[in-house]
């Protein structure tokens, strides 16, 4: 009872008496590979990084970094798993020791001090070390750094080695000690994987897939469901279940509000909710895609989606997270429903023998509360084709990455011939709900784009909604930002000016 | 012997290696606390229960519903405490209270067969609290003339007729914020009963010694009862000095009780919202300047916010007073210090221990006043800077304060800061709502603890028959490398490769009565006890390797693990077999080396005296771009010249510079701490109390550019091997970061606008100050044409 397979550092073996909420965290622990670390139990820190086997198409494998103080232990039956100690070993008393080459860099550029954020490092890295697309393009194929493009005065892109080291591979791992600057010596010195690697070898055949899983203990349970079918029969079983993907918002209740929901199912592996659909009118994402796989398989069709993935969370968390958990959720700062409801999306909500489709300004109630109803699921969303002209995504937090938005401002503009036609703006951070501003988007329709429009659109942006005070910004700043991300907006749209500004 | 800052030829200290366990770190090999949990059965896990009020009287506690909790042991309470229920050296810390003194307090512990029985004990612990009021904020503190300890002046000449006689006076007043450590590492202590009784901790903490005083104090026993062990920190940065005592007691506590071990391991909202962190602090400041720009007198009041109990806050304070004028020489100056008794966690060592508060209010009181005397803030600091044959307020000299003029001129021309300033004019002429600036800021900061006995250090060296090496000394590795300098040092003095020199575990039963590893005395302090042993073995070895080569026992060389005499090549010993043919002499391979720092005296009622060795200087300019529409600014390039003396270990120093820089900039511009002051419920709940609310510096806030010098030729007399402590000083580097930011805000204003930047200087404090300055350029301009700063 209660047994799960797993492949943990090239070792496939059976695990019993796992809990539904055991993490993968205290489980690798427990196993005695203590090198994964517990910083911060939310996702912040990257100190309890680990490799997962993801699929890359249908053939090959790409070693996927993910916190494991998120996830629970049961969400990973069947797949592989590769920590700190399964990359290298240390010189000791069996022996040399065999360092892999992430290993070996930070430890002789002096990118290790106290050491404890170490290993999550080394996994985060490595799987920027075997990123398939990592040398071959360069900066050229990277994750735009949202409304920061690299401007002639910021010749050196320091957030992309010579190599093709994305630095954002990083940017869900803190160090206190060392102020990054050896560690990003170390990422661009790599070099590329041996053709004996493994790991490398690995990349080219297909990945674990999916192992349906039913654990249940002290009344919780954990359900992988094989198929849809059985996903709407748990459904109607506990109308409570609560639907996880990566885990990265469920995770943090579980582990700071300790919050132990009786029935959680896993839905992102359902191939129903894994579809990524171009077509001439729009662009349908599979709400169990990662926010990385979306990001890789949209291939910069939608620009405004690529100024948001960077700047959402940070790469391990995109490597779990999903369009339909951050919508799930209907968090008011969660980062994606201002960009898509700029984008003028709409979910399509799928029950045991319906499908329905809602367009996102519809969808939101009150304060995480939405039209979905307990037989429901978010299976995908849509962002209608072709996107507008214009756009820009705005978040205004106190770091530059990896933050809790302050306030966002999505703004997608059509404008034609000097006149704004259309116009949506999607607002994160100022009420109880992601919100359209709709007054603002009639202050800019069929007017000429102008700083003089910018002016007075911006001034009715900055009563939209009603932000508060707290510990991440004062409403009087977030009202004062608001209109002024407006005024940004024209500045940056105006020929010459794109390169300099941002944020 | 000797002298302490000689190095003989080919030394291993000096050279550049990787931190000793670089590679046991990359592997997930290298165990701290925590991971010893799993190698051992029977654990029982403490969960602390929490007082949700900032200040209440307890009117009951009811632990019996925990103990019908399924997998709860034991609820440890005062009852259970056989010694003193005090966790603190000021006996005003009860481990188990009966009065909460802050939101988040723990009341009492429950023990678990697993982490969550632990936790569900705790939730069903029924407990009765009074509220009473609570005094949260500084000003509050200040209001209602809540303090505590000692309220310490520093001194010398007249302010007050300085700041009559001066042709120019300004005041102001400064609030600022304090700093959570955030080691990735949360406190741990794992504590068992072996065999005789012997209490044995694991613990994460910088000061092995103390945590075994008050384990035994709480315990009823005496200090040999108890031995502590650290094998390492994930990260100290003076948050493991004071604060990992009383948890390592109540782990102690229980596993007395029990029989059997208990780990203790708190959660970061744990950590965060139960342990102290760097001071907060309020300043009012009165200062005069000459017509050329030279600070005439400064009189100012310092006030600390201590929280609920004192801890180290008069040593903070002291520290502060020491440090209040920077590098400049200020001829009149009198500022008080107090320290506010709030019902906050208690606030502790961090990084600089007061020293950057102290720094920062002058730093500000520069940025502020340069526009109003109309020069430019760079020009004032220089002109201000200590020359030779100057003393601190506090009657030190100021040894090589040459040092500073010299690093403030190499850095200009290595930072190229006279071209850059023309190029940011250039940029910012070009626009309109993105502008960029650059600042330089000195750095002098006194190395040594203020309070002298603590100034002394011991080690224990072993050489073994085979020439092996293995070293204790007191001190503890959180990061900084100092295990590895340590190495180096054995090396050295022994005259044998890196490779042949293990150190072992710090543990209070090697090394006894030690000094926390703080104050950047670490290398100083152990070193010089390292050294001291491993001389007297080598003295010990050259009088039998003088025999064997029939030479005077000061003619035998020590090089690279090879034995040998002045002048001929031809007969040589290895290590190993000196060691061997010493054993079977009768001589002793081990030895006890102690350190104590020469020439230090204080007089703290007096705050007058030499307290510190030396001083450490270096200076940094930063150059950074403010974005008008949100205040959000990017670190463009840092260049730092500091001053290591001749570094024992280059890679390690470069380290703790960089390092340290940005934890300071965090400190600075990102890291706030933010307390409900509302008389809400939560009243003193600190509402940042995780990773996700809390933000400390990644990636994105590096330096874009990044350029660390070792100052040369820098030899310190009287230290170990000429090298001079590195830990604290550099994150005080970081003010050129938010003076940079003062500088980009101010260039929106016009000219001769004072800007006033909150600290930390987050994006919106940014916004707000060059709003103030955008506001001020339209007033100046309706009342008269005037050209805007940056142009």
């Amino acid at each position: 009872m209660n047994q799960i397979r797993m492949t943990i550092n090239g070792q496939d073996r059976e695990f019993a008496a796992v809990g539904p909420h055991a993490r993968l965290l205290d489980f690798l622990r427990d196993q005695g590979l203590t090198g994964a670390k517990e910083g911060c139990a939310e996702g912040e820190c990257g100190a309890c990084a680990v490799l997962v086997a993801r699929p890359d198409g249908v053939q090959g494998t790409r070693w996927t970094s993910v916190n494991a103080c998120l996830p629970a232990a049961a969400a990973f039956d069947g797949q592989e798993v590769v920590t700190s100690e399964g990359l290298g070993t240390a010189p000791g008393p069996r022996g040399p020791g065999r360092l892999h080459p992430v290993q070996r860099e930070m430890a002789e550029r002096g990118g290790s001090q106290c050491g404890y954020c170490t290993p999550g490092f080394v996994c985060a890295m490595a799987a920027e070390y075997y990123r398939p697309e990592r040398g071959a393009t360069a900066a050229a194929d990277e994750e735009q750094t949202g409304t920061g493009v690299a401007g002639a005065e910021h010749a050196a892109d320091h957030e992309c080695g010579p190599n093709g080291f994305d630095l954002h591979a990083l940017s869900g791992n803190l160090c206190r000690c060392t102020g990054y600057r050896p560690i990003r010596d170390a990422a661009y010195a790599l070099g590329a994987p041996e053709e004996t690697d493994l790991l490398r070898r690995r990349l080219r055949e297909p990945a674990p897939e999916p192992s349906p899983t039913r654990i249940e203990a002290d009344g919780s349970r954990f359900v992988r469901p094989a198929s849809t079918a059985e996903l709407f029969a748990c459904l109607d079983e506990d109308p409570d279940a609560r639907l996880v993907a990566g885990s990265t918002d469920v995770g943090v209740e579980v582990n700071i509000r300790h919050v132990r929901p009786r029935t959680v199912l896993a839905v992102d592996r359902l191939t129903e909710l894994r579809g990524l659909e171009v077509t001439a009118e729009h662009v349908q994402i599979g709400a169990g895609l990662s926010l990385s796989e979306v990001a890789q398989a949209l291939e910069h069709r939608v620009p405004l989606l690529d100024q948001l993935f960077p700047q959402f969370a940070s790469r391990l968390i995109r490597n779990a997270a999903t369009f339909g958990g951050n919508l799930g959720t209907g968090s008011p700062i969660g980062d994606s429903a201002p960009v898509l409801l700029a984008l003028g999306a709409s979910l399509l909500l799928a029950s045991r023998d319906a499908e329905r489709e809602v367009p996102l300004d519809e969808y939101y109630t009150g304060y995480r509360e939405s039209v979905r109803r307990p037989d429901e699921i978010i299976r995908a969303v849509r962002i209608p084709l072709p996107v507008a002209n214009t756009a820009a995504f705005h978040k205004v937090a106190k770091r530059r990455f990896d933050d809790i938005s302050s306030v966002s401002v999505a703004l997608a503009l059509q404008v034609d011939d000097g006149t704004v036609t259309a116009a949506r703006i999607g607002l994160g951070g100022v009420a109880a709900t992601p919100l359209r501003a709709r007054e603002v988007e009639d202050a800019l329709i069929g007017r000429p784009w102008t700083r003089e429009t910018a002016e007075a659109a911006a001034a009715v942006l900055g009563r939209q909604g009603t932000p508060i005070d707290d510990m991440r910004a004062s409403a009087r700043y977030r009202r004062a930002v608001l209109e002024q991300s407006l005024l940004k907006f024209w500045a940056q749209s105006q020929p010459g000016q794109a390169q300099e500004v941002r944020s | 012997m000797t002298s302490l800052a000689d190095r003989p030829e080919n030394p291993v200290v000096g050279r550049a290696v990787a931190h000793d366990h670089g590679a046991d770190h990359a592997t997930g090999a290298a165990l701290y606390t925590d991971d010893l949990v799993h190698r051992s059965r029977n654990v029982l896990h403490a969960w602390p229960v929490q007082a949700p009020h900032a200040h209440a009287r307890i009117t009951s506690l009811d632990t019996a519903p925990a103990l019908l909790v399924p997998g709860v042991a034991r609820v440890l309470t005062a009852e259970d405490v056989p010694g003193v229920n005090d966790a603190g050296i000021k006996e005003d810390e009860p481990l188990f209270p009966s009065e909460v003194m802050f939101h988040g307090h723990a009341v009492c512990w429950v023990l678990g067969e697993s982490l969550e029985a632990a936790r569900l004990g705790a939730a069903a612990v029924q407990v009765e609290y009074e509220p009473l009021a609570a005094i949260i904020t500084l000003r509050e503190a200040i209001a209602a003339e809540s303090f505590q300890g000692g309220q310490p002046t520093v001194s010398r000449g007249d302010a007050a007729a300085g700041l009559a006689d001066a042709p120019h006076r300004f005041s102001g007043e400064f609030e600022f914020g304090g700093q959570e450590h955030f080691y990735l590492e949360t406190h741990a202590s794992f504590a068992h009963v072996d065999e005789g009784g012997q209490v044995f901790l694991q613990c994460s903490t910088q000061h092995p010694t103390e945590t075994q005083e008050i384990v035994a104090q709480v315990l009823g026993l005496d200090d040999h009862d108890v031995t502590v062990q650290c094998l390492r920190m994930g990260g100290g940065f003076g948050g493991k000095e004071m604060q990992p005592h009383g948890f390592a007691a109540v782990a102690a506590l229980g596993a007395t009780l029990t029989g059997r071990p208990v780990r203790l391991r708190l959660t970061r909202n744990q950590d965060i919202t139960m342990t102290g962190k760097r001071h907060p602090y309020h300043a009012q400041w009165d200062v005069a300047f000459d017509d050329d720009g030279r600070l005439r007198a400064l009189r100012a009041t310092v006030t600390s916010d201590g929280g609920w109990s004192l801890d180290l806050s008069e040593p903070v304070m002291q520290r502060t007073l020491c440090h209040i004028e920077n590098a400049y020489f200020v001829p009149d100056i009198e500022v008080h210090g107090r320290i506010a008794r709030t019902h906050k966690t208690s606030q502790t060592a961090f990084r600089g221990f007061g020293g950057p508060q102290g720094m920062l209010v002058v730093e500000d009181i520069m940025g502020r006043c340069a526009p109003l005397l109309g020069i430019d803030p760079t020009e004032l600091r220089a002109r201000n800077l200590y020359t030779p044959g100057q003393s601190t307020p506090y009657g030190q000299p100021v040894r090589h304060a040459e040092r500073l003029s010299a690093i403030w001129n190499e850095l200009h021309q290595r930072a190229d800061v006279i071209r850059r300033k023309q190029e940011i004019e250039r940029f910012n002429a070009g626009h309109p709502d993105t502008h960029r600036a650059l600042a330089v800021t000195p750095v002098k900061f006194g190395i040594s603890f203020n309070l002298t006995a603590f100034n002394q250090a011991g080690a224990l060296v072993h050489v073994y028959r085979d020439g092996s090496v293995l070293i204790n000394h007191g001190g503890t590795e959180m990061g900084q490398g100092l295990h590895t300098k340590m190495r180096q040092v054995a090396a050295t003095a022994l005259g044998v490769p890196l490779e042949a020199v293990r150190l072992a575990p710090t543990r209070t039963d090697k090394v006894p009565n030690t000094s926390a590893t703080a104050a950047s005395s670490g290398a100083d302090l152990n070193g010089g006890a390292v050294k001291n042993a491993c001389e007297q073995i080598r003295q010990r070895l050259a009088e039998v390797a003088a025999r064997e080569f029939d030479i005077h026992p000061d003619d035998v060389r020590f090089v690279a693990g090879r034995v040998t005499g002045i002048g001929f090549h031809d007969r040589e010993l290895s290590f190993g077999e000196l060691a061997h043919k010493a054993y079977f002499q009768r001589i002793s391979l081990w030895a006890a080396g102690y350190y104590r720092t020469e020439g230090l005296h204080w007089d703290a009622q007096r705050m007058q005296g030499e307290p510190f060795k030396y001083f450490s200087y270096g200076a940094s300019v930063s150059e950074v771009e403010v974005d008008a529409f949100t205040g959000s600014h990017r670190l463009l390039r840092t260049d730092i010249v500091h001053d290591v003396g001749d570094s024992l270990s280059p890679l390690l120093d470069v380290g703790q510079i960089e390092g340290g820089f940005v934890q300071g900039a965090g400190w600075l511009t990102l890291e706030e701490l933010r307390w409900d002051t509302s008389d809400g419920p939560s009243r003193g709940r600190l509402s940042t109390q995780a990773a996700s609310t809390y933000k400390l510096p990644s990636f994105s806030e590096m330096p874009e550019e990044f350029n660390v010098h070792l100052f040369e030729r820098a030899t310190e007399s009287g230290v170990v091997y000429g090298s001079k402590a590195v830990g604290e000083p550099p994150l005080m580097l970081a003010f050129s970061v938010r003076e940079a930011l003062r500088e980009a805000a101010a260039s929106f204003g016009p000219e001769g606008h004072s800007t006033q930047l909150a600290s930390p200087a987050t994006p919106e404090a940014v916004f707000w100050a060059v709003q103030d300055a955008r506001k001020a350029l339209a007033a100046a301009r309706s009342a008269g044409a005037v050209a805007p700063a940056a142009v």
